[in-house]
């Protein structure tokens, strides 16, 4: 199924991207490689990649500049970033970007990354499927969340949040995102609502709320969903 | 509203004097009752309780009772000061000052050092003395006190010439030597009381028993006075009583006259007594152009005088000593006016009328207090400089007389036609002019010759100097009349010009000097400037003295390449380190011929600067002190401004250094997470072949990984460091942080099970989310990496009024005694603890972060002894309660 699909490393650095194409190939995905702002824009209208992997530190451009002219290319986005700043990550996310990994990063963690947001495409491509984490079950079409079977009653803006996730399940999605699509523009810095909502969540959804493994936070970011593939 | 506030000035006053030594003065009416005898016997007393006691300078004036105290003391030897041929011994006080004893004893407080000492008068090594923290007794009879001089005289027909201001005694403890005027004057029958030779022919009167009963009363009650101001400090610094409310201001009005100096001691008096800020002021008339050089030396003793009793002292222009009064007293908002009644003639006030009835009419609301001016002779007439004062110039006779020449021979031309009235008349035009123009004396002359030319030329008989018409005399008279009222009004009018004209180029001479300083950027030039501004106004010779690394140095000069002499160098040195005038003219180092103020302000002192005049004379002029003192005002305050300024640029500086930081930190955190996440993923790729194999391969995954915090570690403790942390704060649950962090930590935790206590429905923290993560994420690791394996770590939240507290505990060897501290200093890390792995940064991270959101941490064993415990505490601030649902 990956037989087609081409994804574009963009770093600058020779050995990440030896690296990551050794562990995509491996992953049967077709592999091509930018080491520049410049190289990056050629190779997204000549190669056509389904997906970038793109670090932001390159030396001719400013990475947050290249994320949505590959998005209108149609590609999707990860950002690979050594930065640890939490304003670069929503920026980018911001941009349109799909998902970021910080290095060092974990092979595994990239590959999922990459599946998350390849299904995504897919979804949205093929209409709303039910996903599904342990006992809990969430069908965005029928508008349902069950756990164990049975249905659990959420509020309207719950519903919204787990929806909101569902959508680009695995992927983060920024708090500033979420409060403007569930509670309403004017709302992006009342995170505190975002809070509630999540606790509320666990408690009715995850196994130890405590330990959450489904309603997932990534700290000044955002939230995600982990659902199984 | 609540009075019972501290007030900051009594506070201030009784912190000064924590700070310096205390001085305790035994007080006594007269010689002879045995102040020195009781100070060394406290002296003693103090000594035997292991107080570090020397004696600085005692006179036993050969007195046995009194010696034989003496010798149980250290005693500071003296310095000899050579003085026309004779050596007279003087109190050490650099001696006094390197042997730091903890307690000094100097007799006679009054005393006048020889001179070419430090200081003029010993009180002044005293307060050295104070300053440097040295406690003092000494002794002082009551007469030599400042503000009593007059009235001890007043009775005792003696004057001491030396005086003590009342300020050194002011803060001091005050103990009474008193013994009954009987006895003393049995004493001095009997020789047991010192009396100077040159003394001792006015003793008989001043030993009379009701002259020892007055001063007796005097020193009681002034004692007394002490200890009442003193327990009003302290009222007023704890704020015990009700009001205290100050709001007397006293204006004193000092002029040339003798008896000013009695004038201030009055106004001190009175000040004291009301305890009231005081202020002596010179109202400055045309008439002080005319000051004799006695007169001027009196105006400068009597401002003197009253700066030293701790008046603030002004001298402020106007065209008469009423209006100048009355606008002074307006703005200084005074509410006490004291002014002397000089003794003038009636015909003088009939003429005039008095001053003072003008002021009590003026000015209600003012207490006026009217002081006879006692010396007589004074009341010398208010006399307008007359212009042309002297003979005039030869250009103003020929000028004069030659008109009058012109108007002769014009009125002989129309004396043809008729009428020789008109013609008189005609004459008045030379006079007036003469008089106006050049002065009384060449109006006097030109009325007398147009007179003569008049009744010669014009009075029958023509061409004699008999006059046979009474009414030409008349004429005549008028001539000379107009001669002297023109010149009286004509100088009046210009002296009030010139007096304008003065003021005015004073205030131009300080506007220009301001702006000219606003334009200066760096203190080199300043020093220039000032140097050479302030010596062109003042024609002095200057010098700007200001702080190097080896010391006081000459920054600039008035002429160029000026140096300083020890002597004036000493001054300076003095100067800058008390914040205080010194040199000629002022109380401390008067030999030199410079006379040096420091600048400066806020108490700071900047720089110091020096005046003098090329013939030695005295430095500064007393009318020219004020305006001296505005420049130098001005100087401080543009001496700061240039050093903020330079302070800006270094803080430029360091802002352009912390950018390069930050830079090289986003360059380094780049270069070295790179390899680090090829090595880590490179290994992640690597498949074992053999069992060894894969535990080699885990050893090293597991020691990049700890490089890989490491490196991470490094760079936060860098950003902490630097202060380039950047902050987001935001609400986060505690419960979710703490899900996030174990998350993330993943392997790390070592198999150490995680019990996590924290209730769902705690409020809120407002921190960084990201910050706080790594605050989590360290202080887990650490409980991991110290807790003994396979114990749990225990994760729990707990709040109260204070704020919420979050406890994470390991079951480990705990904190070591006495390290609860320094485990959270950088690469601090509990001894023998190598092989735990740490980096010695996780902990200082975790302080460093925390106390950048406003948190604060701390380290303890925990409650049940079975390891440590590490607390994060949110002080209620950083809370945010549940919005309803």
């Amino acid at each position: 199924m990956n037989s087609a699909v081409t994804i574009l490393v963009v770093d600058d650095e020779p050995a990440i991207r030896r690296l990551l194409h050794a562990s995509l190939a491996r992953a049967a995905y077709r592999v091509v490689e930018a080491g520049s702002g410049r190289e990056t824009l050629a190779a997204v209208q000549i190669d056509k990649p389904e997906l970038v992997l793109l670090d932001l530190g390159l030396r001719d451009r400013d990475g947050l500049e290249l994320i949505p002219i590959i998005k209108a290319a149609g590609a999707a986005v990860i950002v690979v970033s050594a930065r640890d700043a939490t304003d670069e990550k929503v920026a980018a996310l911001d941009l349109g970007a799909d998902d970021f990994v910080a290095k060092p990063f974990d092979s595994e963690e990239v590959l999922a990354r990459i599946r998350a947001a390849l299904r995504h495409r897919l979804a949205s491509a093929t209409g709303a499927p039910v996903l599904r984490h342990g006992d809990v079950e969430i069908d965005l079409a029928a508008r349902r969340v069950s756990r164990g079977g049975e249905d659990v009653r959420l509020t309207p803006k719950e519903y919204g949040f787990v929806a909101e996730l569902a959508k680009s399940p695995g992927r983060v999605v920024t708090h500033a995102h979420l409060l403007r699509t569930v509670w309403g523009a004017g709302h992006e810095h009342d995170v505190e609502y975002l809070r509630v909502a999540a606790r509320a969540i666990r408690r009715k959804l995850e196994q130890d709320p405590s330990q959450p493994t489904l309603l997932r936070n990534e700290p000044g970011v955002g939230y995600r969903l982990q659902v199984e593939a | 509203m609540n009075d019972a506030r501290p007030d900051p000035d009594a506070l201030l006053r009784a912190a000064t004097r924590e700070a310096k030594g205390r001085l305790k003065v035994f007080l006594g009416a007269a010689p002879g009752v045995g102040k020195t005898y009781e100070m060394l016997s406290d002296g003693a007393a103090r000594r035997d309780a292991g107080v570090d006691v020397v004696v600085g300078v005692v006179e036993t004036h050969g007195r046995r009772e009194t010696e034989a105290k003496v010798d149980g003391f250290e005693i500071m030897p003296r310095k000899p000061i050579a003085y026309q041929g004779h050596t007279l011994a003087e109190m050490d006080i650099d001696a006094i000052l390197a042997r730091r004893p903890q307690l000094v004893l100097v007799d006679e407080l009054a005393h006048t050092n020889a001179p070419g000492s430090r200081h003029d008068k010993r009180y002044q090594d005293v307060e050295e003395l104070l300053a440097a923290g040295i406690d003092v007794y000494s002794t002082l009879n009551i007469q030599h006190l400042e503000s009593l001089n007059d009235l001890v005289a007043s009775f005792t027909k003696v004057r001491v010439r030396e005086t003590l201001p009342d300020r050194v005694i002011e803060n001091a403890e005050i103990e009474i030597v008193d013994i009954p005027p009987d006895e003393l004057i049995e004493r001095l029958r009997e020789g047991k009381v010192y009396v100077p030779d040159e003394a001792s022919r006015a003793l008989g009167h001043f030993f009379s028993k009701s002259n020892l009963s007055a001063l007796r009363e005097l020193a009681l009650r002034r004692a007394a006075q002490a200890v009442d101001a003193q327990m009003l400090d302290y009222v007023r610094a704890n704020a015990v009583g009700g009001t205290f409310a100050v709001n007397d201001r006293l204006v004193v009005a000092i002029s040339e006259q003798a008896g000013a100096t009695e004038l201030v001691r009055a106004a001190k008096r009175l000040a004291d007594a009301l305890r009231a800020p005081w202020t002596a002021v010179h109202v400055e008339t045309p008439r002080d152009a005319a000051f004799t050089p006695a007169e001027s030396a009196r105006l400068a003793e009597a401002m003197r005088l009253a700066s030293q009793l701790g008046a603030q002292i002004e001298t402020v222009p106007a065209e008469s000593a009423l209006a100048g009064l009355r606008q002074f007293a307006g703005e200084a908002r005074a509410t006490q006016l004291i002014v002397g009644k000089s003794r003038r003639s009636r015909w003088f006030e009939l003429r005039h009328g008095s001053i003072v009835d003008r002021l009590v009419r003026d000015a209600p609301g003012l207490a006026v207090h009217v002081l006879p001016l006692t010396e007589a002779g004074t009341a010398r007439t208010v006399r307008l400089p007359r212009l042309g004062e002297g003979w005039g110039s030869w250009h103003g006779y020929a000028v004069s007389l030659g008109l009058g020449a012109a108007i002769t021979v014009l009125g002989r031309m129309i004396f043809a036609q008729g009428s020789i009235t008109n013609i008189g008349l005609l004459f008045l035009l030379p006079v007036m002019l003469a008089a106006t123009r050049y002065g009384l004396r060449t109006g006097i002359v030109t009325s007398l010759a147009c007179s003569l030319a008049y009744n010669f030329f014009f009075i029958p008989p023509l061409n004699t100097f008999t006059i046979q018409d009474p009414q030409n005399i008349i004429t005549v008279l008028v001539l000379l009349g107009v001669a002297i009222v023109g010149s009286q009004l004509a100088a009046r009018v210009r002296a009030q010009a010139l007096l304008a004209q003065a003021s005015a180029a004073q205030n131009r001479s300080l506007a220009g000097f301001a702006r000219r300083l606003t334009g200066i950027g760096s203190t080199d030039e300043l020093a220039q400037v000032l140097c050479g501004e302030i010596g062109q106004r003042l024609h002095g010779n200057t010098v700007l003295l200001m702080p190097e690394t080896a010391g006081l140095a000459v920054r600039a000069s008035a002429p160029p390449g000026g140096r300083l002499a020890m002597l004036d160098d000493a001054a300076a040195r003095w100067a800058f380190d008390n914040n205080k005038p010194a040199g000629q003219g002022s109380d401390t180092l008067t030999a030199s011929e410079w006379l040096f103020y420091p600048i400066g302000t806020t108490g700071r002192v900047l720089a110091v600067f020096g005046l003098s005049r090329p013939d030695a004379g005295a430095p500064v002029r007393a009318d020219q002190l004020p305006f001296l003192l505005s420049l130098l005002d001005q100087a401080g305050l543009a001496l700061e401004r240039i050093a903020l300024a330079e302070e800006m640029a270094d803080l430029a500086h360091v802002r352009e250094r912390d950018r390069l930081r930050h830079a090289l930190l986003s360059s380094v955190s780049h270069d070295l997470r790179t390899p680090l996440t090829t090595i880590l993923g490179s290994l992640a790729e690597i498949r074992a072949m053999s069992p060894e194999q894969e535990d080699q391969l885990a050893e090293t995954r597991a020691e990049a990984e700890r490089l890989h915090r490491f490196v991470a570690n490094l760079l936060d403790m860098v950003r902490i460091e630097a202060g380039a942390l950047h902050r987001k704060i935001e609400p986060v649950d505690l419960a979710e942080a703490v899900a996030s962090a174990l998350h993330d930590l993943g392997t790390a935790l070592h198999g150490h099970p995680v019990n996590v206590a924290i209730a769902a429905d705690l409020p809120f923290v407002l921190v960084d989310p990201q910050l706080f993560h790594h605050c989590l994420i360290n202080l887990i690791e650490n409980a991991a990496k110290y807790g003994d394996p396979g114990t749990g770590i225990t994760l729990r939240a707990h709040g109260d009024r204070q704020g919420l507290t979050l406890f994470v505990e390991d079951e480990g060897p705990g904190i070591p005694e006495g390290q609860a501290q320094r485990i959270f200093e950088t690469f601090a890390r509990i001894e023998g603890s190598d092989r735990k792995g740490g980096t010695g940064l996780g902990l200082a991270i975790v302080k460093g972060f925390a106390e950048a959101m406003g948190l604060g941490v701390s380290a303890s064993d925990r409650a049940d002894g079975r390891g440590a415990s590490f607390a994060i505490r949110f002080p209620p601030g950083q809370l945010k309660e549940l919005p309803p649902e």
